[in-house]
């Protein structure tokens, strides 16, 4: 349990160095949110200076960091001005939806590259080895917005699925099992885009290390009993060959992320990305601070669930974690 | 492999030729609006008339017939087959500047006025699609490049002083570096670019973003070369000359920065394409290079509206730009990476 506490104190030290280095890039900002506002001839400058300190905005950094760190610790995570509200509640209501669509991408990535990988290291060389590889470093360098744009455009023009928002407009109306599919054929598009663009790196891992297990002599040993290929793969190869995707899977969480956010904007699914983008424009800074803190949160929530995957599934870290002990 | 590595260069090398005398392979100014020509097709070229074959293309003029049909909101053009314009090369017509100092107004080709050759068709201003791919694309790959350049050196330096000095300088930029990297990327660049001013001139908008971009990039280029300045801080031969009497700086320039230029070169193919790709995103998002200065994303943001995505198929041309750029420069990377092992190993 050491290890999980250990790495527990880190991701928490990593959350406050995000917001710490937020802070700092606040400082440097040379607008703020009421720059247009002093364009307004009808709001006189007292106003303003009046509703900056209301705000707390003229205080110096370190009273802000405090401040804001304590409203943090409330789960408030500061003070929205563009919206009036406090800042967590508003990015929660949409942090489930990009919960929804980021969570059934990963496991669908999982689900079609850890077989994909296999296979392609199964027939190394192979013709479908080849077209698997091609296909990955086509994906891999074509830019996640093109993919997006392109795929967006052949759904729009082929009617194929529901495209823009979460929900139809008559949504209300529906029963809840028609309601479920609704969201469901909304969510096909944006989850298939981040398949596409996340699986290409993911089937390149799994191939790769499902290959350096191929050639371990316990490997060989099991073949010369006689295993089936089958039982071979999946039974002995497959669990050694996880460890390093696994710990993939933070890493790929990152890009996910980053992913979903683009998709999000361009399919207009209404999750984090469209308000952390509003909020960019609006320059309401305590709601982009707090959308960068609730991805790091993702990330390492992300993470710490990798971990502990990996404790679960190989002994060797669980030695490991019990000699550190 | 070598011949693989030969023709990637010459492509790489061709594609920057073009960007970088964009204005002299774009028939027209990019900005120059065609109010009577909204969301025109791309131009046919016509090799056949009435009096034959011809081995010079022509193209025809074209109207805008929007209102023929009532129920029509699509703007329609028809081709109006008498008069013919002629392809010609090496004209001169609409003067630019070369590099930014060299006025001149010559084009590689073009019809006589008032025929007009849009080989990509136009946007919703009727300005030439494909003048505003060359000239745009200039900006997005040399916002690219200039990113990685400040990625790689911001990184590589960092990544020398932590692995060249190690012990709590070490352990504090690795940290640093560990912050930067937990971070999804989009996230980040769209929180630092909040705290910058919204609407810019265009040469300080490309000069923050790139600076941007860049910097928030450095960590993993400093890991990489923190790893090799480490493995090569103990060879024997560094050993010796410090043994001579080198300097830090000596061993530095002499030994230990020469290992890790494979590395850096194989980095800067892997991250332009991705910069590109950033500035794209941020561009997309309204958030870089303005109206009406062209660059890659924000020409794809006009299709944001679905109607535009559907019917004006053209001007997806951009992407393809990208998809092309981006492959280029990552089957470069690959080819760079798979050396670079076979050396190390």
């Amino acid at each position: 349990m050491n290890y999980l506490g250990r790495r527990l104190v880190r991701a928490v030290l990593l959350l406050i160095g995000v917001s710490a280095l937020c802070f700092l890039f606040t400082e440097m900002a040379p607008g703020s949110f009421f720059d247009e506002m002093r364009l307004n001839p009808q709001i006189s400058l007292e106003t303003i200076a009046a509703l900056r300190s209301h705000y707390g905005l003229d205080q110096p950094l370190l009273v802000r960091y405090g401040r804001w760190m304590k409203s943090a610790l409330h789960a408030d995570l500061g003070y929205s001005i563009a919206y009036n509200t406090p800042v967590a509640p508003l990015l929660w209501s949409r942090a489930k939806n990009t919960l929804l669509l980021t969570t059934s991408a990963l496991v669908l990535t999982w689900i079609v590259s850890i077989p994909l990988g296999v296979w392609a290291a199964n027939r190394r060389g192979g013709l479908l080895d080849k077209t698997i590889n091609l296909a990955n470093s086509f994906l891999v360098s074509v830019p996640e917005l093109v993919i997006a744009v392109a795929l967006l455009a052949i759904a729009v023009r082929w009617r194929i699925l529901r495209v823009g928002g979460m929900m139809s407009a008559d949504y209300e109306g529906l029963s809840a099992w028609a309601k479920l599919q609704d969201v469901l054929l909304h969510l096909a598009l944006p989850a298939f885009i981040l398949v596409l663009c996340e699986s290409a790196v993911i089937v390149r891992h799994v191939r790769a290390s499902v290959l350096e297990v191929l050639g371990a002599p316990y490997v060989q040993a099991a073949r010369g009993f006689g295993i089936s290929r089958a039982r071979l793969l999946f039974r002995h190869v497959l669990p050694v060959a996880a460890n390093p995707a696994i710990s993939l899977l933070g890493f790929s969480l990152a890009g996910l992320l980053s992913g979903s956010l683009l998709v999000e904007v361009v399919c207009g699914w209404p999750g984090l990305g469209p308000l952390i983008l509003e909020a960019t424009l609006s320059r309401d800074l305590c709601l982009v601070i707090g959308g960068i803190m609730f991805s790091a949160l993702f990330m390492v929530g992300g993470n710490l669930v990798a971990d502990i995957m990996l404790l679960a599934l190989d002994p060797r870290i669980r030695r490991e974690a019990a000699d550190a002990h | 492999m070598r011949t693989k590595t030969a023709i990637l260069v010459a492509l790489l090398a061709g594609l920057h030729v073009v960007l970088l005398f964009a204005g002299f392979f774009a028939p027209y100014d990019p900005t120059t609006q065609n109010r009577d020509l909204p969301y025109a097709p791309p131009t046919r070229l016509h090799f056949k008339d009435s009096s034959g074959f011809h081995f010079r293309p022509f193209v025809c003029a074209r109207t805008n017939v929007l209102g023929d049909q009532p129920d029509s909101y699509q703007e329609d053009y028809k081709e109006d087959r008498s008069h013919e314009y002629p392809l010609q090369f090496f004209v001169s017509g609409t003067s630019y500047k070369l590099f930014g100092i060299y006025q001149t107004g010559a084009h590689l080709f073009g019809v006589a006025e008032p025929g007009k050759v849009l080989l990509f068709g136009t946007d919703a201003y009727g300005r030439d699609e494909l003048s505003r791919v060359l000239v745009g694309g200039q900006i997005s790959v040399a916002a690219g490049i200039t990113a990685t350049f400040i990625a790689l050196l911001a990184g590589s330096i960092l990544g020398i002083i932590a692995g060249f000095y190690g012990r709590w300088v070490d352990e504090s930029l690795m940290g640093l570096t560990e912050l930067f990297l937990s971070l999804p990327w989009l996230y980040f660049l769209l929180g630092v670019r909040a705290f910058l001013p919204l609407h810019l001139s265009t040469i300080r908008t490309f000069f923050l973003l790139t600076g941007v971009i860049g910097l928030i990039g450095w960590a993993r280029p400093a890991r990489l070369v923190r790893g090799m300045v480490l493995s090569s801080r103990n060879r024997n031969y560094v050993l010796a000359a410090r043994g001579f009497g080198g300097s830090d700086f000596y061993l530095l320039r002499r030994h230990i920065l020469p290992e890790t230029l494979g590395l850096l070169l194989t980095q800067a193919a892997l991250l332009v394409p991705r910069y590109i790709a950033a500035e794209a995103t941020l561009s997309f998002f309204g958030l870089g290079v303005n109206e009406p200065v062209p660059s890659w994303g924000n020409m794809l943001s006009t299709l944001q509206q679905y109607s535009v995505l559907v019917s004006y198929g053209w001007l997806l041309a951009p992407a393809c730009a990208l998809v092309v750029t981006s492959v280029i420069y990552s089957s470069l990377a690959d080819v760079f990476h798979s050396r670079l092992k076979s050396y190390s190993t």
